[in-house]
């Protein structure tokens, strides 16, 4: 056992010191390797962060929203509705809620106007999230002038910025009274953007959906679960789409590893063929060049994986952002709380440390099982 | 002692280009000693060495070593001597490695790494503690003079250098049998008589040198013990030099 030992650590030795020969053509292999490992690993990392947080922030969503239909298009929901709803067994509430969208001209900015649940929201103030203060240049006290839908301007005072924390859900957001949500839009009174209800028991919401759809059949009942699938296959479809584009990159990797590692030199064939004539066994080369393909690969996988860990939860992906989080001018800016899918790294791992050490390998095959003898004819 | 018998090499067996390399040759090489194997190009010298060196297999004939039965563990308990040429693959790899130290014609040296780790390469597999035998092979860099160079590339190395590196690297293992295929033929008049000193040195301690060529620096030296002298393959004479 300590011999088998010893003679890996003989031979991983002479590996580095092998390596080090071709130090130019070696490295440089390394950092794309490494470059490429990178790209990936981020994306990984910044999906299933991305996936795990869209899912925390979900978990409190209303158990079902309730939206009205009217030429197959969304529409106001009747204050009416509510009170019909609430009277169904097993619903605990019904909140009718005020919410739209806000074209800001002055930066090209869409914020998202809420009227707060809160009776206590006076008129004339607002909350605002981290991203709209820093795009209005505002802080508390300020005032932020809305242009109503009749275009005149609504001035709201800044009385709460939402912190930092909260910027994935919060940063485009605008919290404003109920009256004042009613004047800036020309708000119909006694009706709702939607419906959130809420159910006792989670396993009568499909029941309750469909007794809803039966009372009101211009209604649209819309679960959490359903929600939930929607973001993961958004998550999954901007991931997807990342991959696409890296993909290019990844094929001129992949042909230029292929032809690094399966190349061998006369060079390299004369060295295994003295290494043979000095009594290493073709186990012996092959174990040697096994070395090789796992010090380069498994080098740029660990250092790869490890900033991409930095990139993605430390510096919040800069490289990805754009692409990953939407097209938007008001950026949520957050840190991601670091979730590793074991899964995926272990997917990575076998789709590049083994493929290329295998392709490291093999092609030595041939030239290991030569007679000894051969390297005496050189 | 090493116990040749009937031994016939032949390359492209069964087709129009058949050669014979080695033709029945019969032969016994003392241990102990240099013998040297004399012959023009082609005239199967090298062959002869690598099947020897367990490098290679005859097409018939049996070879017997004297003295590494150790290195085959199946070996009947007693027996003396090991027939080499069925052994398998591994079990002629072991006893290559333990009983055979190689020189050859280009020195066959790795380049771009230290003569301190070409001097260790046969013992990487081995599975012995690395301190142990790069002690060893300072030892033998010590031995010839060139421990200064320990660190130093091979690229970078005079051709008595080389050659030194490739001597100790072929003690590396503490073999009891040195083979070297025509060890002087890239080196001049002095380099040549001075590896034959060494050869000698070897020969003092105890191994046996078997040394394929044809230079008259070699062959003529006082220091072998035997001559055999090939041609075409066969051996033509065969006589001791003491």
């Amino acid at each position: 056992m300590k011999r088998a030992v010893e003679r890996h650590l003989n031979i991983l030795e002479f590996t580095l010191a092998s390596l080090l020969r071709r130090r130019g053509k070696n490295l440089s292999l390394l950092v794309i390797y490494l470059l490429v490992i990178f790209m990936l690993a981020s994306l990984v990392f910044f999906v299933s962060a991305l996936k795990r947080e869209a899912a925390i922030i979900l978990n409190d969503a209303p158990d079902m929203v309730v939206q009205r239909l009217m030429a197959g298009r969304q529409d106001l929901v009747p204050a009416g509705y509510a009170a019909e709803i609430a009277r169904i067994r097993g619903v605990t509430a019904v909140r009718p809620r005020l919410w739209g969208y806000y074209y800001d001209a002055l930066n090209g900015a869409n914020y998202t106007i809420m009227a707060g649940d809160d009776p206590a929201t006076a008129p004339g103030l607002a909350s605002v999230g981290a991203g709209v203060a820093k795009a209005r240049n505002l802080a508390v006290g300020d005032l932020l002038p809305l242009i109503s839908y009749d275009k005149t301007p609504l001035m709201l005072e800044i009385d709460t910025i939402f912190p930092n924390e909260s910027d994935l859900i919060a940063a485009d957001l605008i919290v404003i009274s109920r009256a004042d949500f009613l004047q800036l839009f020309n708000f119909p009174s006694g009706q709702a953007t939607d419906l959130a209800v809420t159910v006792r028991n989670p396993k009568e919401l499909p029941t309750v959906a469909a007794k809803i759809v039966s009372q009101f059949p211009d209604s649209r009942p819309v679960l959490k679960s359903e929600i939930q699938r929607t973001y993961q296959s958004i998550f999954d479809w901007r991931g997807g789409m990342t991959l696409m584009v890296l993909t290019a990159a990844l094929l001129s990797f992949i042909i230029f590893a292929w032809d690094k590692a399966t190349g061998l030199s006369a060079e390299e064939r004369k060295e295994i063929g003295i290494l043979k004539s000095i009594g290493w066994e073709t186990s012996d080369v092959l174990l040697l060049k096994f070395w090789e393909g796992i010090v380069i690969s498994l080098t740029a996988f660990l250092l790869g994986t490890v900033l991409a860990y930095g990139h993605v939860f430390f510096l919040s992906a800069p490289l990805f952002a754009q692409a990953l989080k939407g097209w938007s001018v008001i950026y949520p800016r957050f840190q991601l709380v670091p979730v590793v899918d074991g899964y995926q790294l272990a997917v990575l791992f076998f789709l590049t440390v083994v493929p290329y050490t295998t392709a490291t390998v093999i092609p030595c095959w041939r030239a290991a099982t030569i007679d000894p003898d051969a390297a005496m004819r050189y | 002692m090493i116990e040749l018998s009937g031994i016939t090499k032949s390359f492209n067996g069964g087709k129009p280009n058949q050669f014979t390399a080695v033709d029945n040759v019969t032969l016994n090489v003392n241990p102990g000693q240099i013998t040297v194997f004399k012959g023009p190009s082609g005239s199967g010298k090298t062959s002869l060495l690598t099947m020897i060196g367990c490098m290679a297999r005859p097409t018939s004939g049996r070879i017997f070593l004297h003295g590494v039965a150790a290195a085959v563990p199946f070996q009947q308990e007693g027996a003396d001597a090991v027939e080499i040429t069925s052994l398998p693959e591994r079990f002629l790899n072991g006893i290559r490695r333990s009983t055979f130290g190689f020189i050859f014609q280009q020195f066959n040296l790795v380049k771009g790494v230290s003569a301190l780790e070409n001097v260790m390469l046969p013992a990487y597999p081995t599975g012995e503690a690395r301190a142990l035998f790069r002690a060893r092979a300072m030892n033998l860099l010590e031995q010839f003079s060139i421990s200064r160079l320990a660190g130093q590339r091979i690229e970078l190395l005079s051709g008595g250098e080389l050659q030194r590196v490739a001597i100790a690297r072929s003690l590396i293992n503490n073999p009891s049998i040195i083979i070297a295929d025509e060890p002087t033929a890239h080196l001049d008049s002095k380099l040549s008589q001075e590896l034959m000193a060494i050869v000698g040195g070897l020969k003092g301690e105890g191994k046996s040198v078997l040394i394929a060529s044809h230079d008259p620096i070699v062959f003529d030296s006082p220091l072998i013990d035997a001559l055999v002298e090939m041609r075409d393959g066969a051996v033509v004479a065969s006589r001791s030099c003491r």
